[in-house]
């Protein structure tokens, strides 16, 4: 592992609060270029909060946050974008009225406005040939789409910015099982090609069999963390996330 | 990759638009007809960047006939009191409206929901009271009069179907920049804006910044068809550029069809004739005087019941209109 200087991203005791009622209380993390690192925990545990603080949607109440060694406080969303970092929205969130080659191109928008259109020419074909039935359905509003669809929509929307570092808020949230395990495979094959990614999921079992590095949240807090087999084999988490009894392990 | 041929990408309609133009120009020598087309014209050049505001951005400006007059008193002033060439005037007035957007739309921009309606609202009624104060620079209530014709070529616009063949070629113009925008960057970023500012700030887009551009594009396109208004009439006054005339430019859009191009333009020409109908009509029935905005409510209510999407469908009903957030 790296020092904390050499990370893509560090988070350092951040606390954020809804209302005053604190969700994030004192979350400190790192994640080094080129790995997968997952957040897992239960409902409310606060992965969610975590990556709306980082992509600017969420003020923080204290703490730090660096990007390649720029802070990341006080910024807003667009700015981080441009830094680098683009976030998967939770519940996928296409622009349901617009085709899916127009979504695409809404996630080059930075891009295009530094007017790399042929660099964006190319990363469009690339992503469709990545998603093949994203290729089939290109003139059609993503609105008619299938949620796996719209999900895989929505990742080649993010991958259109290049990010240094994606954010996944529960890519495979109410998906049938095969489609989440399409989602899962897409997400290995992101890394590699070399893209960092910080992953939330509920599936623990899941995101931690494709992740590099795991954190364990409760109510705020980091409560575990370690290479994701570690985690796999820790007992508590086995116990806690994966439904084994007592007995079992 | 070619580009997407979307149907406004097809310049059929714009040719047979444009011939349609052209022949009316040419064959209509009833000076009442061409007057009315040209303020269908001055009309539509307000109601076109308009229709962006609220089309792309969900934003309602309850103050554009303000910007409107901003633009003719610009004119009126700079021309007869300065002696300034009418072009400059026109470009000098849309700069100053420009920026009179701008300072508003700054701060209201930012808040989430309808706070530009009412900050255009109020700045709409100031801009008409320093119209009729301010009388050491706009004579008042009576108006200021010998406002020079615009000069094309060396041309004089002094009759109405010279001026007719200046508004409606801008107006095609103004029509081709508003399709081009919706098609561009800028406009997929107001789409996507308009349907979920989350993800579209997620996607890089400043979202307070977009909507402040499109709000100051949209005051300037009032501010040079005021310029044109003061030229062509060669007389203003405080009354036309008040509150009434603002709600008549929102229903023209939302009449029109915000979310295409060419509905803002159908709302002008319906709403313009309109106007006109009535005003004949009240001329020879007194009781009839002052029912006119009576029927602009009725219009837009029955519009908003019946066919929201208004004459002209586009690819999505406004934002500003949907009375139900989208799933």
């Amino acid at each position: 592992m790296l020092p904390d200087g050499h990370s893509l991203l560090r988070l350092q005791s951040v606390r954020v609060a809804y209302d005053g009622v604190e969700a994030l209380k004192g979350i400190s993390l790192h994640v080094n270029e080129g790995e997968i690192v997952a957040l897992v925990g239960a409902n409310g545990a606060g992965k969610s909060t975590t990556l709306n603080a980082i992509s600017g949607i969420l003020p923080l109440r204290a703490g730090e946050m660096e990007f390649l060694g720029q802070s990341l406080v006080g910024r807003r969303p667009d700015e981080i974008v441009a830094l680098g970092i683009t976030q998967v929205p939770e519940g996928r969130q296409v622009f349901s009225e617009m085709t899916v080659l127009d979504n695409l191109r809404m996630g080059a928008y930075l891009r295009l406005r530094r007017r790399d259109r042929a660099g964006v020419r190319e990363d469009l074909e690339r992503i469709l040939a990545m998603f093949p039935l994203l290729d089939e359905r290109r003139r059609q509003p993503a609105g008619t789409l299938s949620g796996g669809e719209q999900q895989m929509l929505a990742v080649g929307r993010a991958l259109m910015a290049r990010p240094r570092l994606l954010l996944l808020d529960e890519p495979t949230i109410g998906l049938a099982p095969q489609v989440a395990h399409q989602i899962l495979e897409t997400i290995a094959r992101l890394r590699e090609q070399g893209t960092t990614i910080l992953l939330v999921e509920q599936n623990v079992l899941a995101s931690l069999r494709v992740a590099d590095r795991g954190y364990v949240l409760e109510t705020g807090r980091v409560v575990l963390e370690g290479p994701s087999e570690e985690l796999l084999r820790n007992r508590d988490v086995q116990r806690a996330y994966l439904g084994k009894d007592y007995e079992e392990v | 990759m070619k580009p997407e041929r979307t149907a406004w990408r097809r310049p059929a309609g714009l040719t047979a638009f444009a011939a349609g133009v052209a022949l009316v120009g040419l064959l209509v020598r009833n000076p009442y007809y061409l007057n009315v087309a040209i303020f269908v014209g001055i009309h539509a050049l307000v109601a076109v960047g308009l229709g962006l505001l609220v089309g792309w951005a969900g934003q309602i400006s309850l103050g554009h006939a303000g910007f409107y007059g901003l633009g003719a008193y610009a004119s009126a002033i700079l021309t007869t009191r300065f002696g300034l060439n009418p072009w400059l005037a026109l470009l000098l007035g849309a700069a100053a409206t420009g920026l009179v957007a701008f300072l508003v739309g700054k701060p209201t921009l930012r808040l989430h929901g309808h706070y530009l309606a009412m900050a255009t609202l109020g700045l709409g009624l100031i801009i008409q009271i320093v119209f009729n104060q301010a009388d050491r620079w706009t004579e008042g209530p009576s108006g200021i009069t010998a406002i020079p014709y615009l000069y094309l070529a060396g041309l004089p616009l002094n009759t109405d179907s010279r001026f007719y063949f200046l508004v409606w070629p801008l107006v095609l113009v103004a029509l081709i920049l508003a399709g081009n925008l919706t098609d561009s960057r800028m406009g997929r970023a107001l789409r996507a804006l308009g349907q979920d500012e989350g993800a579209a700030a997620a996607a890089g887009v400043d979202v307070a910044r977009a909507k402040l551009g499109v709000f100051i594009l949209s005051a300037v396109f009032a501010s040079i068809a005021g310029s044109l208004y003061a030229h062509y009439l060669t007389y203003v006054s405080p009354s036309p550029f008040g509150f009434t005339f603002s709600i008549q430019l929102v229903v023209m859009v939302i009449v029109g069809g915000a979310a295409s191009v060419w509905g803002p333009l159908a709302g002008a020409a319906l709403l313009t004739v309109l106007h006109q109908v009535l005003a004949n009509a009240a001329h020879q029935w007194a009781f009839l005087d002052g029912l006119e905005v009576v029927a602009y409510g009725v219009i837009l209510v029955l519009f908003l019941i019946f066919r929201p999407q208004g004459l002209v469908a586009g690819r999505r009903a406004p934002r500003a209109l949907r009375l139900t957030r989208p799933a």
